[in-house]
């Protein structure tokens, strides 16, 4: 069961606000601190992953000798992780605006993912990251087909959670392009299909061109030989697919994050508005090149503290962010992966059925707010 | 190949077969973000060029040789580029003046003088060197030797404005231009004047070419004495109320010429002046006003984050978080100087992309919007 009752912490708002002040003292120092460093980072993981896109597809091309095969998918499945998550989803967040180079705008950029990557800026970068965890608000919380909250209230249609989660992880590509389309609310009757033309015809331009490219062009440049290249695309998105499904799943629903509701984070402060992205996010412990090819995602909290700094920097931050959350006796959340996607598996299983939500919900923003009376929005606040 | 079009290739661009396969299969990112792994220059949709040498030209400036790649267009004498330069990570853009003749050759040249305290000047000046890459933008400007020629030419030239009056001189010399030419150049000291060596030797060599000058700081040891005025004109060039005339140079120079050209020979003067971003005047917040280019819409500034304020006045500016995380209102300042509201920190850099929602103008802003 999750430990959220343990975690209602007494803090009143004046250490709140002083917490969030210790956070924009990181974030003012880091940002001050960009430089030819970053620069140079994440042009050397986009070499790496134009280099490891050409090699694979042209590995692929000659896939009919068996270690060309192996070789050129595994090359082909990695280049589409770092282009998806340390590329594509940091330089849209706008981590590497500062430098001015319109290849590295998050603005212009476009990623080797079905969604559109207009898209995924508005409902990522917006929606998700700006009402992080509040049920109801950030339709990341299950992307609409899962039960992945208590306070999400249960259906039978729920029994079937697993399977859905299956699904989802197999074909996430296309699960985060229809993300904007808010399905959920087209089958409820909220919105109508005719208002989203727009968004669908923006959609099925990109899956065209997706599809074009890894189903039918570079398979048809081999001839008779095909099968091999289409083989090895259908694989190497495969392969993407569950491992960007796995690692965001263990950002936000591990055992111990917490949902919120939309009640609660009204007129939230800066401070109180970190102090959510913090309870509501979890780490993976793991390798340098595990951090990297998990678009440094595995420092989900640092990164929805600081959404916009570039990734590489997460690390160097995580240390500080975990002293001062020591400080404060808030729970930072962190585990290998394997422990950490365990608990998200239990969670999609025992969400599968009703549950009674045992007061296991979210108390704890709710209970700082209240705490006393003179409370009130800081300047930029949400 | 023409450059002109793959710069602004679409996906959907028609084309020959064999270039819209190659658009297919390397999307979503574009042929030329796989081309430059081989080498920076190798692009074909963007101007890009190499410096090949760097001399220091005068005591406080530095000439540099440039070899664009296949997308440069050429230029005409007298206009200016914008040239991209990677400094610490951050691309800064600044406008120079090639001094190269005009034409589209594939040997560029531009001198930059370093200005006290000026990021990108400094940078060239110390750091240039063979090797080093820079991003071109198209050659533009109306400040150019008209077609056909006219019949005399009076140019005029403070500090580094001698750069687009050395590429009208260069190329008029390069395709015997019959007609007098006169210059007149302004330098503190002998040895601050740029292109002085060439100067006097292009002088030797043509005698249609009158050269006088003006050292500011050195009185007597030049032509001509003291800061531009109209005395220096009868001395320095005999047809000078008839000549076309083209001066550059820094702003207490321009108006002074232009006062002088003010009655009824406006239409033979043509001036340009840059101004480093460190020298563009800050101002308080809450004054000046905010051009939406996009728009053609120009609004009061009234102290407010750019994003309130472009919402007020009516102009489709995307939002998203409003507090500076999600980027949803990033766009790109044009020119102008913000703070950013967050960071306190304030930028005068032309033509960068900055979040709306927490940038407030401290001077007259002009927003791709």
């Amino acid at each position: 069961m999750s430990n959220t009752t343990e975690s209602q912490i007494p803090l009143t708002p004046a250490q709140i606000e002083s917490f969030g002040e210790e956070l924009d003292a990181i974030r003012r120092r880091v940002l001050a601190d960009r430089g030819e460093h970053d620069a140079n980072y994440i042009r050397k993981v986009i070499r790496a992953q134009r280099g490891l896109e050409v090699a694979g597809r042209g590995l692929l091309w000659a896939g009919v000798f068996p270690p060309a095969w192996i070789a050129g998918t595994t090359a082909l499945s990695l280049s589409k992780i770092l282009d998806n998550m340390e590329i594509g989803h940091n330089v849209m967040h706008g981590q590497y605006d500062w430098m001015n180079d319109p290849a590295l705008s998050g603005k212009q950029f476009e990623w080797d993912n079905a969604c559109p990557a207009d898209q995924w800026r508005h409902s990522h970068n917006y929606m998700h990251h700006t009402h992080t965890n509040i049920v109801g608000k950030d339709r990341d919380i299950g992307y609409g087909v899962l039960r992945m909250s208590e306070d999400q209230r249960w259906r039978p249609y729920y029994l079937g959670n697993p399977v859905y989660a299956t699904l989802l992880a197999l074909f996430f590509q296309y699960g985060v392009a229809l993300h904007d389309l808010e399905v959920e609310r087209l089958t409820s009757g909220e919105a109508k299909l005719a208002d989203k033309r727009k968004l669908l015809s923006g959609i099925w331009k990109k899956v065209r061109r997706q599809t074009l490219k890894d189903y039918v062009i570079f398979p048809a440049l081999s001839g008779p030989f095909f099968l091999f290249p289409l083989a090895g695309n259908a694989t190497a998105n495969l392969v993407r697919n569950i491992w960007s499904f796995t690692i965001i799943f263990c950002g936000h629903f591990p055992e111990g994050t917490h949902e919120f509701t939309e009640e609660e984070t009204e007129n939230e402060s800066r401070g109180q508005w970190y102090y959510r992205q913090l309870l509501g996010s979890a780490n993976l412990s793991g390798s340098r090149a595990f951090h990297i090819l998990a678009g440094n995602l595995s420092f989900q909290i640092e990164h929805h503290l600081f959404p916009d700094l570039p990734a590489n920097r997460y690390a160097e931050i995580s240390t500080e962010v975990r002293e001062i959350c020591e400080r404060y006796g808030i729970p930072y959340n962190v585990g290998p992966l394997g422990k950490q996607f365990g608990s998200v598996v239990k969670k999609i299983c025992r969400l599968a059925l009703p549950g009674r939500k045992d007061g296991v919900a979210s108390q704890p923003p709710a209970s700082v707010t209240t705490a006393d009376g003179e409370e009130q929005a800081v300047p930029l606040a949400v | 190949m023409n450059p002109a079009t793959t710069a602004t290739a679409s996906p959907r661009r028609r084309g020959i077969p064999a270039r819209r396969l190659l658009d297919a299969i390397s999307g979503p990112h574009g042929l030329d973000r796989y081309l430059e792994q081989i080498s920076p220059t190798f692009v074909i949709g963007e101007c890009r060029a190499e410096v090949t040498a760097a001399r220091q030209g005068s005591e406080d400036s530095v000439t540099l040789a440039l070899r664009p790649n296949r997308a440069w267009q050429g230029h005409r004498a007298g206009q200016f580029i914008q040239v991209a330069v990677e400094i610490d990570g951050v691309r800064h853009n600044r406008c120079y003046s090639p001094a190269s003749p005009e034409g589209r050759g594939r040997e560029l040249e531009i001198t930059v003088k370093r200005h006290p305290g000026g990021l990108v000047s400094n940078f060239l000046a110390d750091h240039a060197q063979p090797g080093l890459v820079l991003g071109l933008s198209r050659a533009d400007g109306d400040f150019h030797l008209p077609d056909p020629r006219p019949d005399s030419i009076l140019l005029i030239g403070g500090g580094s404005g001698i750069t687009p009056l050395m590429a009208i001189l260069r190329t008029l010399c390069s395709e015997g231009y019959p007609g007098p030419i006169a210059l007149i150049q302004y330098a503190p000291d002998p040895e601050r004047a740029i292109y002085r060596e060439e100067l006097d030797r292009l002088a030797a060599e043509n005698p249609n070419f009158k050269l006088s000058r003006s050292y500011t700081r050195a009185p007597g040891a030049g032509e001509l004495d003291g800061h531009f005025s109209p005395a220096h004109l009868p001395q320095a060039d005999p047809c000078f109320t008839t000549a076309e005339t083209f001066a550059c140079g820094p702003p207490a120079l321009l108006d002074a010429v232009r006062g002088t050209w003010a009655n009824g020979l406006e239409q033979q003067l043509h001036v340009e002046s840059f101004l480093p971003p460190s020298l563009l005047p800050v101002g308080e917040p809450g004054t000046g006003s905010i051009r939406f280019a996009g728009s053609d819409l120009e609004v009061e500034n009234s102290g407010a984050s750019i994003l309130e304020q472009a919402e007020r006045a009516g102009v489709p500016a995307q939002s998203g978080c409003r507090m500076g995380i999600c980027h949803t209102c990033t766009c790109r300042k044009l020119s102008g100087t913000v703070k950013n509201l967050l960071t306190d920190e304030v930028s005068a850099a032309p033509d960068e992309e900055i979040q709306l929602c927490i940038s407030a103008p401290l001077s007259d802003l002009v927003i791709d919007l």
